[in-house]
């Protein structure tokens, strides 16, 4: 703010408080000789046959309340920021108590997690205190996507079962946290047309134990072998590296039938798990990887 | 001819025009109240979902249910208290119809999503051109009435219209400037804060011209009238009126503390908010105390129990918004359904009871009755209304509060306490208990509205009444 908006800003606000007090003492007062005040004395004047005004005097109770918060917003003023540059003597900024107040959870925070920081995944994961903490964590991070019970749901990954996309040792699921996941599955349409997809799907549903049309699995498993094995491996089982799911098993990432099958085969997909390492460091990532091993193992 | 009697054809369309856009406005208001208790009640589509009715029933209480008391009250008292005939007939029939329109491109806009998103301000800039035309015709029939009095004296019920008049005209006008790219779609022409900030100056005078100053404006002619008494105090009049009007232009800044909005303009928000106690206890004072040595008409008069009743619950939201614009009560209160609960005691116990009480004084005489079909229905209403808005406020403070202090509470381990999904688990029992109270205030409406159909229907004359000599 120049220093010219600055000088607006405080003759006006200066000048409205003012003007305010001068209204509280100019009616206190008669303004005339003559003008009565209170005792059943009115106006004078007459509207509408019958509607007249006392001229009671303003109650007193209420003149000091008028008085106690001019008062009060004046004090305000000298100690908070408000007069337009003037900071106020008190120092006070919204953004310092923010940053206060954050700092007091940390402390706090970090006086509980630190122990918790040198020890390994395997063996938070039988910490009751960290689980707890974790718990928290996952809670107000995690749960958005996962699920409160971390069950998942259609394209977020269910994390109490066995099925680790991209790896279940210690390392790939703090990796997973900390730098954030995307997987593509690209799409397929433009490339073996819709009867060549319906194939693979087929193919793909008897990988899966899933009844299909032999022959339509027959076409498919041509195609899956030029073109879906480069990731989903000759055998389908995936490939952790590239974050491929196993084929073979019941897990459904985007659903199992064969139209959500198609879906995802024709248009691809895109998995996208944000990378939290900036925002948790490294502490709460460890926690959480301990967390969600814990979930998948049922415990 | 026409000169020596009132124009009483547009107060009497305005008034029940009052009536029924209160059930529909508060009917939507009981629909969305009960989809937050069952998110699923209505079908899937978009036009049924709680973002697009809520808007919608916000501009029908506010602007149509309010509006239209206030164009009926207005007309009704600056006739009566010039002593003369409301300025150019047609242009006072073009502002009924006008108004008219504009609800009804609302209730049509707002549903399908064609919104500007600016809360209270919704309506896209086409509507924003009919209501900026309708509304400096509704001040040329005010002021034109106002400069042709027969009587030296303004009186006071006419300068808080007149204040409303002219503010919302101000107000309306710079907050919804903008740029068109279609005939649905425009952008602000302020950027980031600067629009909030504009955005909020105009919110915070809405309430307090619209639904303070006006509502003043319609209670100074009533309750004198209706008490049989002298207004209170002629020079209290004097200086909340000023008072009034000039600290609510500051409060504004109070709807974004710790937001980007920088720090000086969150404290002046909040200074003049505290100061601005006074000013609009004024208000409630005189209206309160006009009773004094009548308190027994109490008793048996249920429309000045409508009347006092809205004082109160004038006086209590007056004290609860300054205490709600402390920085530290902000913290804990704002996006919290105690904002709702405050906004609910002012529009509920407020507006819609000072409303409901003036109709009842007003229908009446318009028909040429001495009074309602039924007082004793009247009395019904009273209580059904009071009972409501009581369950209604008193509900929402405990989920507001409840909700404020779940979402501020943290674990040793820095996390929040609870997801944000728990508070809501946590507040369904608050959200029955405000669809009941609700559900009671729609149910009065009900009433009246059957109590004012059995009025009308024994009408004694629609003829326009003749205009008083000045005393």
């Amino acid at each position: 703010m120049t220093s010219g908006w600055s000088l607006f800003v405080i003759i006006l606000t200066i000048a409205n408080i003012l003007a305010c007090v001068w209204l509280l003492r100019w009616t206190s007062k008669p303004r005339t000789a003559s003008e009565k005040i209170g005792g059943g004395a009115d106006t004078g004047h007459v509207w509408d046959k019958d509607l007249r005004e006392y001229n009671n005097p303003l109650p007193k109770w209420w003149l000091w309340l008028f008085y106690i918060t001019v008062v009060f917003g004046l004090l305000y003023l000298v100690f908070y920021p408000g007069l337009g540059n003037f900071a106020g003597v008190g120092g006070w900024t919204q953004a310092g108590q923010y940053e206060q107040e954050r700092a007091t959870v940390e402390a706090r925070a970090a006086a509980l997690l630190a122990p918790l920081a040198v020890l390994p995944v395997a063996e938070l994961v039988n910490n009751e205190q960290a689980m707890s903490a974790a718990h928290n964590l996952f809670q107000q991070n995690c749960a958005q996507c996962h699920g409160s019970d971390g069950g998942g749901a259609v394209g977020f990954p269910n994390l109490r079962d066995a099925n680790w996309q991209w790896g279940s040792d210690a390392d790939s699921v703090v990796a997973t946290i900390a730098g954030g996941r995307v997987a593509a599955m690209p799409p397929w349409a433009a490339v073996i047309g819709e009867p060549g997809v319906e194939d693979v799907v087929a193919y793909v549903q008897t990988l899966g134990g899933q009844q299909a049309d032999a022959a339509k699995a027959a076409a498919g498993q041509v195609h899956f072998q030029t073109l879906c094995s480069a990731c989903h491996g000759m055998a389908g089982k995936g490939n952790p590296l590239l974050g491929a799911p196993d084929l073979t098993d019941d897990a459904w990432l985007y659903g199992g039938d064969a139209a959500a099958i198609k879906q995802t085969v024709m248009a691809g997909r895109n998995g996208q798990m944000p990378a939290w390492g900036d925002k948790l460091g490294e502490q709460r990532v460890k926690l959480l990887a301990a967390y969600v091993t814990k979930l998948a193992a049922g415990k | 001819m026409t000169a020596t009697h009132y124009n009483d054809k547009v107060v009497r369309q305005f008034a029940i025009m009052t009536v029924v856009w209160g059930i529909v406005g508060m009917l939507v208001g009981v629909l969305i109240a009960a989809q937050l208790l069952w998110p699923d009640l209505l079908p899937p589509y978009s036009f049924l979902s709680y973002a697009r009715l809520r808007p919608l029933h916000t501009n029908a209480v506010i602007f149509a249910f309010g509006g239209s008391a206030l164009f009926a009250t207005s007309y009704y008292i600056v006739q009566r208290t010039c002593h003369v005939r409301l300025f150019l007939d047609k242009l006072a029939a073009f502002t009924f119809w006008g108004w008219q329109l504009v609800i009804l491109s609302a209730a049509i806009t707002l549903p399908l999503g064609i919104t500007t998103s600016k809360e209270y301000a919704e309506l896209e800039w086409p509507i924003d051109i009919l209501i900026a035309i309708v509304w400096v015709a509704y001040a040329v029939v005010f002021f034109g009435t106002l400069a042709l009095r027969k009587v030296k004296h303004i009186y006071v019920a006419n300068w808080f219209f007149a204040a409303y008049i002219i503010t919302i005209a101000v107000l309306h006008i710079t907050n919804s400037l903008a740029m068109p790219v279609s005939l649905t779609k425009s952008y602000s022409v302020y950027p980031g804060v600067v629009d909030a900030m504009v955005q909020w100056w105009y919110g915070h005078n809405a309430v307090g011209f619209f639904l303070t100053a006006a509502f003043l404006g319609m209670m100074y002619y009533f309750v004198p009238k209706q008490a049989g008494r002298p207004v209170y105090s002629y020079r209290l009049s004097v200086v909340h009126f000023w008072a009034l009007i000039s600290t609510y232009m500051w409060a504004g800044p109070h709807h974004l503390h710790y937001t980007t909005l920088p720090d000086w303009a969150q404290s002046l928000g909040m200074v003049f908010s505290l100061i601005l106690l006074a000013p609009s206890w004024g208000g409630m004072i005189n209206g309160i105390m006009t009773l004094s040595g009548a308190w027994h008409k109490l008793r048996t008069d249920p429309i000045l129990k409508f009347m006092i009743v809205s004082l109160s619950f004038y006086g209590m939201s007056t004290f609860e918004g300054p205490m709600m614009s402390i920085k530290t009560v902000n913290s804990l209160s704002h996006y919290t359904d105690w904002t709702i609960g405050h906004v609910h005691s002012g529009a509920l116990g407020w507006v819609a009871m000072i409303s409901i009480g003036t109709m009842y004084a007003l229908i009446p005489k318009l028909f040429g009755r001495e009074q309602m079909y039924s007082v004793k229905l009247i009395d019904v209403h009273f209580w059904t209304t009071t009972i409501g808005v009581v369950l209604y406020i008193t509900s929402m403070w405990i989920a507001g509060v409840m909700q404020g202090l779940m979402w501020r509470a943290t674990n040793a381990d820095g996390t929040l306490t609870y997801a944000f999904i728990e508070s809501i688990k946590s507040t369904y029992p608050y959200y029955a208990v405000r669809l009941a109270g609700g559900t009671l205030v729609f149910a009065g409406m009900l009433l009246m509205a059957w109590n004012v159909w059995k009025t009308i229907a024994a009408r004694t004359t629609t003829a326009d009444s003749p205009v008083v000599q000045p005393a």
